[in-house]
Protein backbone atom coordinates (compact mmCIF):
# COMPACT_ATOMS: atom_id res chain seq x y z
CA UNK A 1 0.00 0.00 0.00
CA UNK A 2 2.97 2.27 0.66
CA UNK A 3 3.26 3.70 -2.82
CA UNK A 4 -0.19 2.91 -4.07
CA UNK A 5 -1.74 5.98 -2.42
CA UNK A 6 -3.38 8.53 -4.70
CA UNK A 7 -2.53 11.25 -2.21
CA UNK A 8 0.04 11.15 0.55
CA UNK A 9 0.38 13.98 3.05
CA UNK A 10 3.08 13.91 5.71
CA UNK A 11 3.38 16.63 8.36
CA UNK A 12 1.85 19.34 6.18
CA UNK A 13 2.44 22.89 7.47
CA UNK A 14 0.85 26.07 6.17
CA UNK A 15 1.04 29.43 7.93
CA UNK A 16 -0.71 32.71 7.24
CA UNK A 17 1.48 35.16 9.09
CA UNK A 18 1.50 33.91 12.68
CA UNK A 19 -1.50 31.68 12.22
CA UNK A 20 -0.76 28.01 11.73
CA UNK A 21 -3.69 27.14 9.48
CA UNK A 22 -2.37 23.63 8.86
CA UNK A 23 -0.05 22.25 11.47
CA UNK A 24 1.28 18.78 10.82
CA UNK A 25 -1.61 17.12 9.02
CA UNK A 26 -0.80 13.55 7.97
CA UNK A 27 -3.04 11.25 5.96
CA UNK A 28 -3.22 9.17 2.79
CA UNK A 29 -5.99 8.70 0.26
CA UNK A 30 -6.23 5.41 -1.61
CA UNK A 31 -7.00 5.18 -5.32
CA UNK A 32 -10.69 5.15 -6.15
CA UNK A 33 -11.64 5.95 -2.59
CA UNK A 34 -14.16 8.60 -1.55
CA UNK A 35 -12.23 10.27 1.23
CA UNK A 36 -13.99 12.67 3.56
CA UNK A 37 -12.52 15.60 5.43
CA UNK A 38 -14.55 16.99 8.30
CA UNK A 39 -13.76 19.45 11.06
CA UNK A 40 -14.84 22.72 12.63
CA UNK A 41 -14.76 26.04 10.77
CA UNK A 42 -11.20 27.23 10.45
CA UNK A 43 -9.65 23.84 11.20
CA UNK A 44 -7.63 23.99 7.97
CA UNK A 45 -9.64 21.79 5.59
CA UNK A 46 -9.80 24.22 2.70
CA UNK A 47 -6.19 25.25 3.15
CA UNK A 48 -5.16 21.59 3.03
CA UNK A 49 -7.02 20.73 -0.16
CA UNK A 50 -5.77 23.92 -1.77
CA UNK A 51 -2.21 22.88 -0.92
CA UNK A 52 -2.90 19.47 -2.47
CA UNK A 53 -3.92 21.21 -5.70
CA UNK A 54 -0.83 23.39 -5.73
CA UNK A 55 -2.94 26.50 -5.27
CA UNK A 56 -1.06 27.42 -2.10
CA UNK A 57 2.62 27.17 -1.35
CA UNK A 58 3.36 24.67 1.37
CA UNK A 59 5.50 25.82 4.32
CA UNK A 60 6.58 22.39 5.47
CA UNK A 61 6.00 18.66 5.27
CA UNK A 62 5.63 16.44 2.25
CA UNK A 63 2.78 16.20 -0.21
CA UNK A 64 2.45 13.81 -3.13
CA UNK A 65 -0.59 13.79 -5.38
CA UNK A 66 -0.59 11.11 -8.08
CA UNK A 67 3.08 10.78 -7.18
CA UNK A 68 3.79 14.42 -8.00
CA UNK A 69 4.69 17.36 -5.78
CA UNK A 70 1.92 19.93 -6.36
CA UNK A 71 4.30 22.76 -5.47
CA UNK A 72 6.59 21.78 -8.34
CA UNK A 73 4.29 20.15 -10.87
CA UNK A 74 1.17 22.15 -10.10
CA UNK A 75 0.35 23.01 -13.67
CA UNK A 76 0.82 19.46 -14.93
CA UNK A 77 -1.19 18.10 -12.04
CA UNK A 78 -4.11 20.45 -12.50
CA UNK A 79 -4.80 18.98 -15.91
CA UNK A 80 -5.37 15.62 -14.20
CA UNK A 81 -7.41 16.72 -11.22
CA UNK A 82 -10.81 18.33 -10.91
CA UNK A 83 -11.50 21.11 -8.52
CA UNK A 84 -14.55 22.66 -6.96
CA UNK A 85 -13.29 25.44 -4.71
CA UNK A 86 -15.09 26.66 -1.62
CA UNK A 87 -14.97 30.17 -3.02
CA UNK A 88 -14.49 31.18 -6.62
CA UNK A 89 -16.54 32.74 -9.37
CA UNK A 90 -17.07 33.04 -13.08
CA UNK A 91 -17.54 36.22 -15.08
CA UNK A 92 -21.07 37.53 -14.38
CA UNK A 93 -22.20 37.47 -17.99
CA UNK A 94 -20.69 34.15 -19.00
CA UNK A 95 -23.44 31.71 -19.95
CA UNK A 96 -23.68 28.23 -18.48
CA UNK A 97 -22.97 26.43 -21.75
CA UNK A 98 -20.13 28.81 -22.57
CA UNK A 99 -18.49 28.09 -19.22
CA UNK A 100 -18.69 24.34 -19.74
CA UNK A 101 -17.46 24.59 -23.31
CA UNK A 102 -14.60 26.91 -22.31
CA UNK A 103 -13.37 24.76 -19.43
CA UNK A 104 -13.66 21.63 -21.55
CA UNK A 105 -11.60 23.30 -24.25
CA UNK A 106 -8.99 24.41 -21.70
CA UNK A 107 -8.33 20.90 -20.40
CA UNK A 108 -6.13 18.27 -22.01
CA UNK A 109 -8.67 15.46 -21.54
CA UNK A 110 -12.38 16.09 -21.59
CA UNK A 111 -15.85 14.66 -21.26
CA UNK A 112 -18.71 15.79 -23.45
CA UNK A 113 -19.86 18.83 -21.53
CA UNK A 114 -23.43 18.36 -22.76
CA UNK A 115 -23.70 15.18 -20.66
CA UNK A 116 -22.63 17.12 -17.60
CA UNK A 117 -25.14 19.84 -18.39
CA UNK A 118 -27.90 17.24 -18.30
CA UNK A 119 -26.59 15.23 -15.33
CA UNK A 120 -26.30 18.27 -13.11
CA UNK A 121 -29.74 19.57 -13.99
CA UNK A 122 -28.54 22.64 -15.84
CA UNK A 123 -30.19 21.95 -19.19
CA UNK A 124 -32.88 24.54 -18.58
CA UNK A 125 -30.28 27.10 -17.60
CA UNK A 126 -27.86 26.53 -20.44
CA UNK A 127 -28.33 30.05 -21.79
CA UNK A 128 -28.51 31.78 -18.43
CA UNK A 129 -25.65 34.04 -17.34
CA UNK A 130 -23.61 32.90 -14.34
CA UNK A 131 -24.63 36.02 -12.42
CA UNK A 132 -28.32 35.18 -12.89
CA UNK A 133 -28.09 31.66 -11.46
CA UNK A 134 -29.29 30.84 -7.96
CA UNK A 135 -26.65 29.86 -5.42
CA UNK A 136 -27.39 26.17 -5.79
CA UNK A 137 -27.31 26.38 -9.56
CA UNK A 138 -23.93 28.12 -9.47
CA UNK A 139 -22.73 25.38 -7.16
CA UNK A 140 -23.90 22.65 -9.53
CA UNK A 141 -22.15 24.40 -12.39
CA UNK A 142 -18.92 24.44 -10.38
CA UNK A 143 -19.20 20.71 -9.70
CA UNK A 144 -19.83 20.07 -13.38
CA UNK A 145 -16.75 22.17 -14.23
CA UNK A 146 -14.70 20.11 -11.77
CA UNK A 147 -15.62 16.98 -13.71
CA UNK A 148 -15.30 18.24 -17.26
CA UNK A 149 -11.66 17.16 -17.63
CA UNK A 150 -12.41 13.56 -16.63
CA UNK A 151 -10.18 13.98 -13.56
CA UNK A 152 -8.24 11.20 -11.88
CA UNK A 153 -8.79 12.91 -8.54
CA UNK A 154 -11.60 15.35 -7.86
CA UNK A 155 -11.53 17.75 -4.92
CA UNK A 156 -14.93 18.91 -3.72
CA UNK A 157 -14.92 21.56 -1.01
CA UNK A 158 -18.40 21.81 0.50
CA UNK A 159 -19.94 20.51 -2.67
CA UNK A 160 -23.54 20.38 -1.50
CA UNK A 161 -23.61 23.67 0.40
CA UNK A 162 -26.53 25.60 -1.03
CA UNK A 163 -28.16 22.60 -2.69
CA UNK A 164 -31.74 21.70 -1.85
CA UNK A 165 -32.31 18.26 -0.25
CA UNK A 166 -33.38 16.73 -3.56
CA UNK A 167 -30.37 18.13 -5.40
CA UNK A 168 -28.07 16.88 -2.63
CA UNK A 169 -29.29 13.33 -3.11
CA UNK A 170 -28.82 13.61 -6.84
CA UNK A 171 -25.31 14.97 -6.19
CA UNK A 172 -24.49 11.96 -3.98
CA UNK A 173 -25.56 9.55 -6.72
CA UNK A 174 -23.53 11.40 -9.29
CA UNK A 175 -20.42 11.42 -7.10
CA UNK A 176 -20.86 7.70 -6.54
CA UNK A 177 -20.88 7.37 -10.35
CA UNK A 178 -17.77 9.51 -10.69
CA UNK A 179 -16.05 7.02 -8.43
CA UNK A 180 -17.38 4.10 -10.48
CA UNK A 181 -15.76 5.70 -13.53
CA UNK A 182 -12.47 5.22 -11.70
CA UNK A 183 -11.80 8.57 -10.04
CA UNK A 184 -10.64 9.22 -6.50
CA UNK A 185 -12.77 11.74 -4.62
CA UNK A 186 -11.74 14.04 -1.79
CA UNK A 187 -14.80 15.52 -0.17
CA UNK A 188 -14.71 18.32 2.39
CA UNK A 189 -18.08 18.60 4.07
CA UNK A 190 -20.01 19.86 7.07
CA UNK A 191 -22.90 17.47 6.41
CA UNK A 192 -22.36 14.41 8.54
CA UNK A 193 -25.08 12.41 6.78
CA UNK A 194 -23.30 13.09 3.50
CA UNK A 195 -19.95 11.99 4.91
CA UNK A 196 -21.46 8.87 6.44
CA UNK A 197 -23.27 7.83 3.26
CA UNK A 198 -20.59 8.66 0.70
CA UNK A 199 -17.20 8.30 2.31
CA UNK A 200 -15.15 5.15 2.60
CA UNK A 201 -12.89 6.82 5.12
CA UNK A 202 -12.91 10.13 6.89
CA UNK A 203 -10.25 12.36 8.40
CA UNK A 204 -11.28 14.57 11.29
CA UNK A 205 -9.41 17.87 11.32
CA UNK A 206 -8.78 19.95 14.39
CA UNK A 207 -6.49 22.97 14.54
CA UNK A 208 -4.72 21.97 11.38
CA UNK A 209 -4.02 18.36 12.23
CA UNK A 210 -5.80 15.07 11.65
CA UNK A 211 -6.96 13.88 15.03
CA UNK A 212 -8.72 10.77 13.76
CA UNK A 213 -8.97 8.80 10.52
CA UNK A 214 -11.21 5.79 9.99
CA UNK A 215 -14.32 4.49 8.27
CA UNK A 216 -17.51 6.26 9.36
CA UNK A 217 -18.53 3.18 11.40
CA UNK A 218 -15.06 2.87 12.85
CA UNK A 219 -15.07 6.49 13.99
CA UNK A 220 -18.44 6.07 15.62
CA UNK A 221 -17.45 2.90 17.42
CA UNK A 222 -14.13 4.29 18.47
CA UNK A 223 -15.34 7.62 19.79
CA UNK A 224 -18.93 7.33 20.88
CA UNK A 225 -19.41 3.62 21.18
CA UNK A 226 -22.39 1.39 20.73
CA UNK A 227 -25.67 2.97 21.42
CA UNK A 228 -28.74 3.25 23.57
CA UNK A 229 -31.55 0.67 23.77
CA UNK A 230 -34.94 1.94 24.95
CA UNK A 231 -38.17 0.17 25.77
CA UNK A 232 -40.99 0.36 28.26
CA UNK A 233 -42.42 -2.34 30.46
CA UNK A 234 -44.67 -2.66 33.48
CA UNK A 235 -42.52 -5.43 34.92
CA UNK A 236 -40.62 -4.11 37.89
CA UNK A 237 -38.06 -6.83 38.36
CA UNK A 238 -35.37 -6.27 35.70
CA UNK A 239 -32.22 -7.20 37.56
CA UNK A 240 -31.71 -10.02 35.02
CA UNK A 241 -30.43 -7.27 32.71
CA UNK A 242 -27.30 -6.96 34.81
CA UNK A 243 -24.46 -8.82 33.14
CA UNK A 244 -25.86 -8.52 29.60
CA UNK A 245 -22.80 -8.64 27.32
CA UNK A 246 -21.85 -5.12 26.24
CA UNK A 247 -24.19 -3.41 28.67
CA UNK A 248 -22.59 -0.60 30.62
CA UNK A 249 -25.53 0.62 32.63
CA UNK A 250 -29.27 0.75 32.65
CA UNK A 251 -31.78 2.93 34.38
CA UNK A 252 -35.54 3.22 34.58
CA UNK A 253 -37.81 6.17 34.81
CA UNK A 254 -41.33 4.96 35.57
CA UNK A 255 -42.07 2.42 32.83
CA UNK A 256 -39.33 3.69 30.53
CA UNK A 257 -36.03 1.84 30.54
CA UNK A 258 -32.78 3.05 28.99
CA UNK A 259 -29.82 0.70 28.52
CA UNK A 260 -26.48 2.06 27.38
CA UNK A 261 -23.62 0.00 26.00
CA UNK A 262 -21.78 -1.21 22.95
CA UNK A 263 -21.62 -4.17 20.58
CA UNK A 264 -24.83 -5.87 19.42
CA UNK A 265 -26.65 -4.46 22.40
CA UNK A 266 -30.16 -4.56 20.95
CA UNK A 267 -29.97 -8.26 20.22
CA UNK A 268 -28.51 -9.08 23.63
CA UNK A 269 -31.11 -7.07 25.53
CA UNK A 270 -33.92 -8.47 23.39
CA UNK A 271 -32.78 -12.04 24.06
CA UNK A 272 -32.90 -11.48 27.81
CA UNK A 273 -36.26 -9.78 27.70
CA UNK A 274 -37.82 -12.53 25.61
CA UNK A 275 -36.35 -15.16 27.90
CA UNK A 276 -38.24 -13.47 30.72
CA UNK A 277 -41.45 -13.27 28.71
CA UNK A 278 -41.19 -9.56 28.18
CA UNK A 279 -41.82 -8.38 24.60
CA UNK A 280 -42.02 -4.60 24.57
CA UNK A 281 -43.67 -3.13 21.49
CA UNK A 282 -41.42 -0.11 21.51
CA UNK A 283 -38.04 -1.83 21.84
CA UNK A 284 -35.60 0.14 19.73
CA UNK A 285 -31.98 1.10 19.48
CA UNK A 286 -30.52 4.52 18.91
CA UNK A 287 -27.15 4.22 17.25
CA UNK A 288 -24.86 7.18 17.40
CA UNK A 289 -24.13 8.93 14.13
CA UNK A 290 -21.17 10.79 12.78
CA UNK A 291 -22.82 13.89 14.21
CA UNK A 292 -22.04 12.59 17.68
CA UNK A 293 -18.43 11.97 16.68
CA UNK A 294 -18.18 15.47 15.31
CA UNK A 295 -19.62 17.04 18.42
CA UNK A 296 -17.28 15.03 20.57
CA UNK A 297 -14.09 15.41 18.56
CA UNK A 298 -14.23 18.52 16.49
CA UNK A 299 -16.88 20.52 18.23
CA UNK A 300 -14.19 22.35 20.08
CA UNK A 301 -13.66 25.68 18.27
CA UNK A 302 -10.41 25.90 16.40
CA UNK A 303 -9.84 29.60 16.57
CA UNK B 1 -1.74 29.33 -27.51
CA UNK B 2 -5.06 27.53 -27.91
CA UNK B 3 -5.98 28.56 -24.39
CA UNK B 4 -5.15 32.19 -25.16
CA UNK B 5 -7.36 32.19 -28.23
CA UNK B 6 -10.24 30.47 -26.42
CA UNK B 7 -10.09 32.90 -23.53
CA UNK B 8 -9.79 35.85 -25.89
CA UNK B 9 -12.89 34.87 -27.83
CA UNK B 10 -14.96 34.40 -24.68
CA UNK B 11 -13.68 37.62 -23.20
CA UNK B 12 -14.55 39.57 -26.34
CA UNK B 13 -18.08 38.19 -26.23
CA UNK B 14 -18.35 39.29 -22.61
CA UNK B 15 -17.26 42.81 -23.47
CA UNK B 16 -19.89 43.13 -26.13
CA UNK B 17 -22.46 42.19 -23.47
CA UNK B 18 -21.24 44.97 -21.22
CA UNK B 19 -22.29 48.28 -22.76
CA UNK B 20 -20.87 50.34 -19.91
CA UNK B 21 -17.36 49.06 -20.45
CA UNK B 22 -17.59 50.17 -24.05
CA UNK B 23 -18.49 53.75 -23.16
CA UNK B 24 -15.01 54.72 -22.14
CA UNK B 25 -13.44 53.00 -25.07
CA UNK B 26 -15.53 54.61 -27.78
CA UNK B 27 -17.90 57.25 -26.56
CA UNK B 28 -15.45 59.29 -24.54
CA UNK B 29 -12.74 59.87 -27.16
CA UNK B 30 -15.43 60.52 -29.79
CA UNK B 31 -17.05 63.01 -27.45
CA UNK B 32 -13.74 64.82 -26.97
CA UNK B 33 -13.20 64.77 -30.72
CA UNK B 34 -16.47 66.54 -31.38
CA UNK B 35 -16.03 69.07 -28.59
CA UNK B 36 -12.47 70.06 -29.49
CA UNK B 37 -13.27 69.79 -33.19
CA UNK B 38 -16.02 72.30 -32.58
CA UNK B 39 -13.64 74.61 -30.73
CA UNK B 40 -10.66 74.52 -33.09
CA UNK B 41 -11.95 73.21 -36.39
CA UNK B 42 -9.24 72.25 -38.86
CA UNK B 43 -8.42 75.65 -40.35
CA UNK B 44 -5.77 77.83 -38.79
CA UNK B 45 -3.39 80.23 -40.46
CA UNK B 46 -0.34 78.06 -40.99
CA UNK B 47 1.69 81.06 -42.18
CA UNK B 48 1.59 82.15 -38.55
CA UNK B 49 4.75 80.90 -36.80
CA UNK B 50 2.98 80.42 -33.51
CA UNK B 51 0.27 78.27 -35.07
CA UNK B 52 2.87 76.28 -36.92
CA UNK B 53 4.67 75.47 -33.68
CA UNK B 54 1.58 74.70 -31.59
CA UNK B 55 -0.17 72.50 -34.13
CA UNK B 56 2.96 70.82 -35.44
CA UNK B 57 2.45 72.19 -38.94
CA UNK B 58 -1.07 70.94 -39.59
CA UNK B 59 -4.65 71.94 -38.77
CA UNK B 60 -5.96 71.14 -35.26
CA UNK B 61 -8.18 68.27 -36.39
CA UNK B 62 -5.25 66.67 -38.19
CA UNK B 63 -3.09 67.25 -35.12
CA UNK B 64 -5.66 65.59 -32.86
CA UNK B 65 -6.39 62.56 -35.01
CA UNK B 66 -3.27 60.58 -33.99
CA UNK B 67 -3.46 62.09 -30.50
CA UNK B 68 -6.92 60.62 -30.01
CA UNK B 69 -5.73 57.26 -31.19
CA UNK B 70 -3.24 57.50 -28.34
CA UNK B 71 -6.07 58.58 -26.04
CA UNK B 72 -8.07 55.45 -26.90
CA UNK B 73 -5.02 53.32 -26.04
CA UNK B 74 -4.69 55.13 -22.74
CA UNK B 75 -8.33 54.68 -21.80
CA UNK B 76 -8.25 50.95 -22.53
CA UNK B 77 -4.85 50.41 -20.91
CA UNK B 78 -5.31 52.62 -17.86
CA UNK B 79 -9.00 52.17 -17.08
CA UNK B 80 -10.65 49.22 -18.78
CA UNK B 81 -7.97 46.56 -18.45
CA UNK B 82 -6.89 47.14 -14.82
CA UNK B 83 -10.52 47.24 -13.73
CA UNK B 84 -11.22 44.00 -15.52
CA UNK B 85 -8.25 42.14 -14.08
CA UNK B 86 -8.65 43.38 -10.50
CA UNK B 87 -12.38 42.58 -10.54
CA UNK B 88 -11.66 39.08 -11.77
CA UNK B 89 -9.16 38.63 -8.98
CA UNK B 90 -11.52 40.02 -6.36
CA UNK B 91 -14.47 37.89 -7.45
CA UNK B 92 -12.42 34.69 -7.58
CA UNK B 93 -12.61 34.28 -11.35
CA UNK B 94 -8.83 34.10 -11.60
CA UNK B 95 -8.74 31.39 -8.91
CA UNK B 96 -11.27 29.40 -10.91
CA UNK B 97 -9.00 29.57 -13.96
CA UNK B 98 -5.92 28.81 -11.92
CA UNK B 99 -7.55 25.69 -10.50
CA UNK B 100 -8.38 24.58 -14.03
CA UNK B 101 -4.68 24.65 -14.86
CA UNK B 102 -4.77 27.78 -17.03
CA UNK B 103 -1.27 29.31 -17.20
CA UNK B 104 -0.83 32.90 -16.08
CA UNK B 105 0.64 33.68 -19.48
CA UNK B 106 -2.64 32.52 -21.04
CA UNK B 107 -4.68 34.84 -18.83
CA UNK B 108 -2.33 37.75 -19.48
CA UNK B 109 -2.09 36.97 -23.19
CA UNK B 110 -5.83 36.87 -23.63
CA UNK B 111 -6.33 40.13 -21.74
CA UNK B 112 -3.61 41.66 -23.90
CA UNK B 113 -5.30 40.56 -27.12
CA UNK B 114 -8.71 41.75 -25.98
CA UNK B 115 -7.18 45.12 -25.02
CA UNK B 116 -5.48 45.43 -28.41
CA UNK B 117 -8.74 44.54 -30.14
CA UNK B 118 -10.65 47.22 -28.28
CA UNK B 119 -7.96 49.80 -28.97
CA UNK B 120 -8.05 49.00 -32.64
CA UNK B 121 -11.81 49.28 -32.95
CA UNK B 122 -11.67 52.55 -30.99
CA UNK B 123 -8.86 53.91 -33.18
CA UNK B 124 -10.80 53.04 -36.32
CA UNK B 125 -13.82 54.87 -34.94
CA UNK B 126 -11.67 57.95 -34.33
CA UNK B 127 -10.26 57.95 -37.85
CA UNK B 128 -13.68 57.51 -39.44
CA UNK B 129 -15.25 60.19 -37.26
CA UNK B 130 -12.54 62.80 -37.81
CA UNK B 131 -12.53 62.13 -41.52
CA UNK B 132 -16.24 62.55 -41.84
CA UNK B 133 -16.53 65.55 -39.56
CA UNK B 134 -13.33 67.45 -40.30
CA UNK B 135 -12.00 65.99 -43.52
CA UNK B 136 -8.69 65.00 -41.91
CA UNK B 137 -6.01 63.22 -43.89
CA UNK B 138 -4.93 59.61 -43.58
CA UNK B 139 -1.42 58.63 -42.59
CA UNK B 140 1.44 59.91 -44.69
CA UNK B 141 3.18 56.59 -44.22
CA UNK B 142 1.35 53.41 -43.19
CA UNK B 143 4.69 51.65 -43.28
CA UNK B 144 5.73 53.73 -40.26
CA UNK B 145 2.33 54.23 -38.67
CA UNK B 146 1.53 50.54 -38.37
CA UNK B 147 4.69 49.64 -36.40
CA UNK B 148 4.31 52.82 -34.33
CA UNK B 149 0.70 51.89 -33.64
CA UNK B 150 1.57 48.33 -32.64
CA UNK B 151 4.41 49.40 -30.36
CA UNK B 152 2.21 52.00 -28.68
CA UNK B 153 -0.88 49.82 -28.35
CA UNK B 154 1.07 46.87 -26.97
CA UNK B 155 2.80 49.17 -24.49
CA UNK B 156 -0.47 50.56 -23.17
CA UNK B 157 -2.01 47.10 -23.06
CA UNK B 158 0.95 45.84 -21.03
CA UNK B 159 0.66 48.87 -18.76
CA UNK B 160 -2.94 47.71 -18.26
CA UNK B 161 -1.73 44.23 -17.32
CA UNK B 162 0.78 45.77 -14.94
CA UNK B 163 -1.78 47.96 -13.19
CA UNK B 164 -4.14 44.99 -12.99
CA UNK B 165 -1.35 42.94 -11.41
CA UNK B 166 -0.08 45.43 -8.84
CA UNK B 167 -3.23 47.27 -7.79
CA UNK B 168 -4.89 45.61 -4.80
CA UNK B 169 -8.51 45.76 -5.93
CA UNK B 170 -11.09 47.15 -8.31
CA UNK B 171 -11.62 50.30 -6.25
CA UNK B 172 -7.95 51.11 -6.38
CA UNK B 173 -7.95 50.30 -10.09
CA UNK B 174 -10.82 52.64 -10.71
CA UNK B 175 -9.24 55.48 -8.76
CA UNK B 176 -5.71 55.10 -10.03
CA UNK B 177 -6.86 54.45 -13.58
CA UNK B 178 -9.02 57.57 -13.78
CA UNK B 179 -6.32 59.71 -12.22
CA UNK B 180 -3.61 58.52 -14.59
CA UNK B 181 -5.92 58.79 -17.56
CA UNK B 182 -7.01 62.37 -16.92
CA UNK B 183 -3.53 63.58 -16.06
CA UNK B 184 -2.20 62.10 -19.27
CA UNK B 185 -5.13 63.35 -21.29
CA UNK B 186 -4.58 66.94 -20.17
CA UNK B 187 -0.83 67.25 -20.46
CA UNK B 188 0.28 64.65 -22.98
CA UNK B 189 -1.00 66.50 -26.01
CA UNK B 190 -4.46 65.00 -26.36
CA UNK B 191 -6.08 67.98 -24.66
CA UNK B 192 -4.33 71.32 -25.07
CA UNK B 193 -1.33 71.02 -27.42
CA UNK B 194 1.83 70.57 -25.35
CA UNK B 195 3.37 73.75 -26.81
CA UNK B 196 0.87 75.91 -24.91
CA UNK B 197 1.61 74.26 -21.55
CA UNK B 198 3.66 76.04 -18.91
CA UNK B 199 7.29 74.89 -18.97
CA UNK B 200 7.08 72.88 -15.76
CA UNK B 201 4.02 71.00 -17.01
CA UNK B 202 5.66 70.39 -20.32
CA UNK B 203 8.69 68.96 -18.58
CA UNK B 204 6.52 66.75 -16.41
CA UNK B 205 4.62 65.48 -19.43
CA UNK B 206 7.88 64.04 -20.76
CA UNK B 207 7.66 61.45 -17.99
CA UNK B 208 4.34 60.14 -19.26
CA UNK B 209 4.07 57.33 -21.79
CA UNK B 210 1.13 58.92 -23.62
CA UNK B 211 3.27 61.97 -24.49
CA UNK B 212 5.74 59.81 -26.36
CA UNK B 213 3.07 57.65 -27.92
CA UNK B 214 1.40 60.75 -29.33
CA UNK B 215 4.69 62.19 -30.62
CA UNK B 216 5.53 58.88 -32.24
CA UNK B 217 2.11 58.49 -33.86
CA UNK B 218 1.93 62.12 -35.01
CA UNK B 219 5.35 61.98 -36.62
CA UNK B 220 4.57 58.91 -38.65
CA UNK B 221 1.04 60.03 -39.45
CA UNK B 222 1.63 63.70 -40.28
CA UNK B 223 5.19 63.74 -41.56
CA UNK B 224 6.16 60.14 -42.40
CA UNK B 225 8.98 60.45 -39.86
CA UNK B 226 10.12 58.10 -37.12
CA UNK B 227 10.79 59.70 -33.75
CA UNK B 228 13.62 57.53 -32.51
CA UNK B 229 13.69 58.96 -28.99
CA UNK B 230 9.95 58.65 -28.49
CA UNK B 231 9.96 55.07 -29.72
CA UNK B 232 12.78 54.16 -27.34
CA UNK B 233 10.96 55.71 -24.40
CA UNK B 234 7.77 53.82 -25.30
CA UNK B 235 9.71 50.58 -25.65
CA UNK B 236 11.29 51.19 -22.24
CA UNK B 237 7.84 51.52 -20.69
CA UNK B 238 6.88 48.27 -22.41
CA UNK B 239 9.86 46.37 -21.04
CA UNK B 240 9.50 47.65 -17.50
CA UNK B 241 5.73 47.11 -17.41
CA UNK B 242 6.14 43.61 -18.81
CA UNK B 243 8.75 42.69 -16.21
CA UNK B 244 6.68 44.10 -13.34
CA UNK B 245 3.62 42.21 -14.59
CA UNK B 246 5.38 38.86 -14.74
CA UNK B 247 6.91 39.46 -11.35
CA UNK B 248 3.82 40.66 -9.48
CA UNK B 249 0.83 39.01 -11.15
CA UNK B 250 -1.29 37.32 -8.46
CA UNK B 251 -4.22 34.95 -8.84
CA UNK B 252 -5.82 36.13 -5.60
N1 LIG C 1 -5.98 33.63 2.62
C1 LIG C 1 -5.92 33.60 3.95
N2 LIG C 1 -5.23 34.53 4.63
C2 LIG C 1 -5.14 34.50 5.96
N3 LIG C 1 -5.71 33.57 6.74
C3 LIG C 1 -6.43 32.61 6.13
C4 LIG C 1 -6.55 32.58 4.71
N4 LIG C 1 -7.33 31.51 4.38
C5 LIG C 1 -7.65 30.93 5.54
N5 LIG C 1 -7.12 31.57 6.60
C6 LIG C 1 -7.22 31.18 8.01
O1 LIG C 1 -6.70 29.87 8.13
C7 LIG C 1 -7.49 29.08 8.98
C8 LIG C 1 -7.95 27.84 8.26
O2 LIG C 1 -8.83 28.21 7.22
P1 LIG C 1 -9.51 27.17 6.24
O3 LIG C 1 -10.22 27.97 5.21
O4 LIG C 1 -8.51 26.20 5.79
O5 LIG C 1 -10.56 26.48 7.21
P2 LIG C 1 -11.70 25.42 6.89
O6 LIG C 1 -11.42 24.24 7.73
O7 LIG C 1 -11.83 25.21 5.44
O8 LIG C 1 -12.97 26.20 7.46
P3 LIG C 1 -14.50 26.24 6.95
O9 LIG C 1 -15.16 25.03 7.49
O10 LIG C 1 -15.03 27.47 7.60
O11 LIG C 1 -14.48 26.30 5.48
C9 LIG C 1 -8.63 29.97 9.44
O12 LIG C 1 -8.33 30.44 10.73
C10 LIG C 1 -8.65 31.10 8.45
O13 LIG C 1 -9.07 32.31 9.07
MG1 LIG D 1 -13.30 25.58 4.10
Amino acid sequence: MADAAAIRVQGLQKRYGDLRAVDGATFAVLPNEIYGIIGANGSGKTTTVECLQGLRRVDGGEVAVLGLDPGVHGAQLRGRIGSQLQSSALPERLKVWEALELFAALSPKRRDWRDLLAEWGLEEKRNAAFGDLSGGQQQRLFIALALVNEPEIVFLDEMTTGLDPQARRVAWDLIERVRERGATVVLVTHFMDEAEILCDRIAVFQRGTVIAEDTPRGLIEQFVGGGVVRFSTQVNELSFLDGTPGLERWERDGQRVTATGSGPLLAQVAARLVAHDIAPLDLRVELPTLDDVFVKLAGERSE
Amino acid sequence: MRAILRLTLVEMKLFVREPLALVFVFAFPLFVLFVLGGVFGNDVDLQDEENLRVWRGVGPADYYQPAYIGLVMASVGLITMPLRITSYREQGVLRRFEAAGVAKTAILGSQLLVGLGMMTVGAAAIVVASNLSQGTSLSESWGLTVPAYLLSAITFAVLGLMLGSVLPGSRAAQGAGMLLFFVMMFISGAGPPREVLANGMKGFSELLPLTHVILLLQDTWLAAEWDGTASLVVAAFLVVAGAVTLRFFRWE
